[in-house]
């Protein structure tokens, strides 16, 4: 789960980290009055309005606007509120704009006199453990310094149990070419940052630019964070910082049912047990010339209920022309899958494309039997490679038939 | 001989009086696994499906002589569940659960280092070396008895290869599934090399997905050290960046992580890709042919 910049930083401040401050908000009034008490608080003459979406690439979208008067921010908060905004990360699409973070100016009338670094904490997964990532070039595409110079990004990697050590703290602040007393400054913010990582579930923190001030303040300019889905049930406040309208509703709404839903552009629905067969399923309709419409695995622990529920997240999309079925025995067992379909269809009424079902495994014959003799338009095989052929078939015929009706 | 579980295994349940406990227990005894007790903190004394239930794995170890643990414990307590296994000195542990948080691996991982313990998993169906011993949550009656090792970080995509194998009249040595998250006790690389070494295993099929590194190394021990076929088939060349795909561990981060990436590495190490997941088994029939 993704938190905002704003979320994160309010998780931060809790550590006792030092954060360009501000305040979100929702609409122009209450952008001017967050901009008000930051020149009262903060003695800011000039305010930031950041864009909040989960996407990065802000900047260079126009998603973080300098404000030099309180008439400005009142402008430039009406133009940004409720723009779309397409960054390399959004897709073509974009992404709305429903919250402002209005903060404090963090580098005053000389930018150029300070140093902007790039921190990072993450679990690297072949290794086992946390890392630190940090590197000099801070405040630009971390994944482009990666590329050219990568010698410029060093790694520091943390024992489980016992966490992030004082000297590996003072190792990233020399290699950062930092000295006493900032050192100290640095080495202590970087155990408070880690402390935030751990104490969130995090799997990452990412900290681009962590801003160098020439007066020695060191100060959490922009930050990513995202937790991890597996913890959130031990995370009930992170959990409910969630923001469903960053999210696609059909895929927000599967969560809701335990069920794992990506929606994808092609025409072809699909409904799988088990994340690797779901993939291996798209994957196999796209080798055989069509375009899966979406990712949907139904789990182990589905039930009937919860298989109707996937039925008609993937009935919701109305470019889909066919839909596939592929269930393979194992926790889930078939007939539970066929009676799932069969009352999804039923209470939807009108199912208004084929529905290609390849069922296999435990209790695959029972399940062939109901639905075969449920009466309705759908369509039985028992391998996959005949299932796939068949349901881009189908779907081409479909097409057509759609374009000429 | 195959791989990791044979009709040495002896194997205690750790949640075993819980729902899916239940249900895979009664699968495993009906298959012919040696369940020789179960464990379920506060239950102990008591009996569940004919076998013993203990509150330790200590107390089930010493009196049932268990080698090996399947683990069936909800999320929040699983981590626990592992360490309390590889603490009372079982062998092999299989962490069927679903959904453990990814810190918890991370400190389970350091208490295993240095200890015995093999753990396969989390988020995995288990191992089953057919005819002889299932421990996990796989269809037993899919299988058949035979030469082609498999392993695989997906549970259901597994079944499949295993269906397209058997149903060729060929048969699996033993089959693992090494789990679908971020980070799993056994990678890959160690399951191949068991394989390799393994004189039972005439072949070896490899299912990956998109997330990850552990196609990569595996490809490189492959080329190195590789005296068998290796058949393999990368899930999600479908799939799109940042989205988690079901699994954890499956999400498209760097470029190494794309299956596609993994596939062309693959190739130039020797091994024979499959792009149709419907042709796993005719690939696997045409590579022995080829020998």
């Amino acid at each position: 789960m993704k938190l905002h910049e704003y979320q994160a930083k309010e998780w931060l401040k809790r550590f006792g980290i030092r954060v360009q401050d501000g305040q979100a908000v929702e609409t122009v009034e209450d952008a001017v009055r967050a901009a008000q008490h930051l020149a009262e608080t903060r003695k800011t003459q000039v305010w930031v309005l950041k864009a909040q979406i989960h996407a990065g690439g802000r900047g260079k979208a126009g998603g973080i606007q300098l404000a030099r008067s309180l008439d400005e921010v009142r402008e430039k908060a009406r133009a940004l509120l409720g723009k779309v905004l397409v960054t390399p990360q959004t897709g073509p699409e974009g992404k709305r704009v429903n919250i402002l973070f209005v903060a404090e100016d963090a580098y005053g009338a000389n930018p150029k006199q300070h140093q902007e670094y790039y921190v990072s904490f993450l679990i690297d997964r072949e290794k086992h453990q946390p890392v630190l990532i940090y590197s000099r070039e801070g405040g630009v595409d971390i994944e482009e310094i990666a590329e050219r110079t990568p010698e410029k990004i060093h790694k520091e990697w943390i024992h489980p149990a016992l966490g992030l050590q004082p000297f590996q703290a003072r190792k990233a602040g020399f290699q950062l070419g930092l000295r006493p007393p900032t050192l100290r400054k640095f080495e202590d913010l970087l155990l408070r940052l880690y402390r935030a990582f751990q104490a969130a579930d995090a799997s990452l923190l990412e900290i681009n630019p962590l801003l160098h001030r020439a007066d020695g303040e060191l100060i959490v300019v922009d930050t990513k964070m995202q937790i991890d889905d597996n913890a959130l049930f031990r995370q009930p406040e992170l959990a409910s910082w969630r923001d469903e309208r960053e999210e696609d509703p059909t895929e927000v709404e599967a969560s809701k049912h335990n069920l794992s839903f990506v929606r994808l552009k092609g025409n072809i629905g699909c409904m799988v047990n088990g994340a690797g067969l779901a993939m291996a399923t798209m994957d196999i309709i796209k080798y055989y010339g069509g375009e899966p419409a979406n990712f949907l695995d139904v789990g182990g622990r589905a039930t009937a209920e919860t298989v109707a529920v996937g039925f008609r997240l993937i009935l919701k999309d109305p470019g889909v022309r066919a839909i596939l079925v592929n269930i393979f025995g194992g926790i889930v067992r078939c007939d539970r899958v066929a009676r799932g379909i069969l009352q999804a269809i039923q209470e939807i009424g009108n199912v208004r494309v084929p529905v290609v079902v390849r069922l296999q495994g435990t209790n695959a014959e029972e399940a062939r039997t109901l639905i075969e003799q449920s009466g309705m338009q759908v369509y039985y095989e028992q391998e996959l490679d005949d299932a796939a052929r068949r349901v881009v078939e189908l779907a081409q015929t479909q097409a057509k038939s759609s374009i000429h009706g | 001989m195959a791989i990791l579980v044979d009709q040495n295994t002896r194997v205690i349940v750790q949640g075993i009086t819980g729902k899916e406990g239940t249900f895979h227990t009664q699968q495993m005894i009906e298959y012919g696994t040696q369940v020789v007790g179960g464990v379920t903190p506060g239950k102990g004394g008591t009996t569940h499906l004919n076998v013993p239930v203990f509150d330790t794995v200590e107390e089930a170890v010493r009196a049932t002589g268990a080698n090996t643990s399947v683990i069936f414990v909800p999320p929040p307590f699983a981590a626990d569940a592992i360490m309390e296994a590889a603490a009372a000195g079982i062998s092999l542990i299989i962490a069927i659960t679903e959904g453990i948080p990814v810190q918890d691996m991370v400190k389970v991982m350091a208490f295993l280092k240095g200890k015995a313990t093999r753990l396969i998993g989390p988020n995995c169906p288990g191992v089953i070396t057919p005819g002889i011993a299932k421990v996990g949550i796989m269809p037993g009656a899919i299988h058949r008895k035979g030469t082609i090792g498999i392993v695989s970080r997906s549970g259901t995509l597994t079944y499949e290869a295993v269906h397209q194998i058997s149903q060729l009249g060929l048969g699996q040595s033993t089959c693992v599934g090494i789990g679908g998250d971020p980070i799993v006790g056994t990678s890959l690389q160690e399951v191949v090399q068991m394989f390799m070494e393994d004189p039972e295993t005439e072949a070896i099929v490899m299912i990956g997905e998109i997330g990850g590194q552990m196609e990569i190394e595996a490809g490189k021990y492959i080329a190195e050290h590789g005296t068998k076929p290796v058949i393999a088939f990368i899930a999600g060349v479908t799939a799109p960046p940042g989205k988690r795909m079901g699994h954890a561990g499956a999400i498209i981060g760097g470029k190494w992580d794309t299956a596609q990436a993994k596939m062309d590495f693959l190739r130039q190490c020797g091994v024979h890709v499959v792009e149709n997941p419907a042709k796993i088994g005719e690939t696997v029939q045409q590579a022995l042919t080829q020998q």
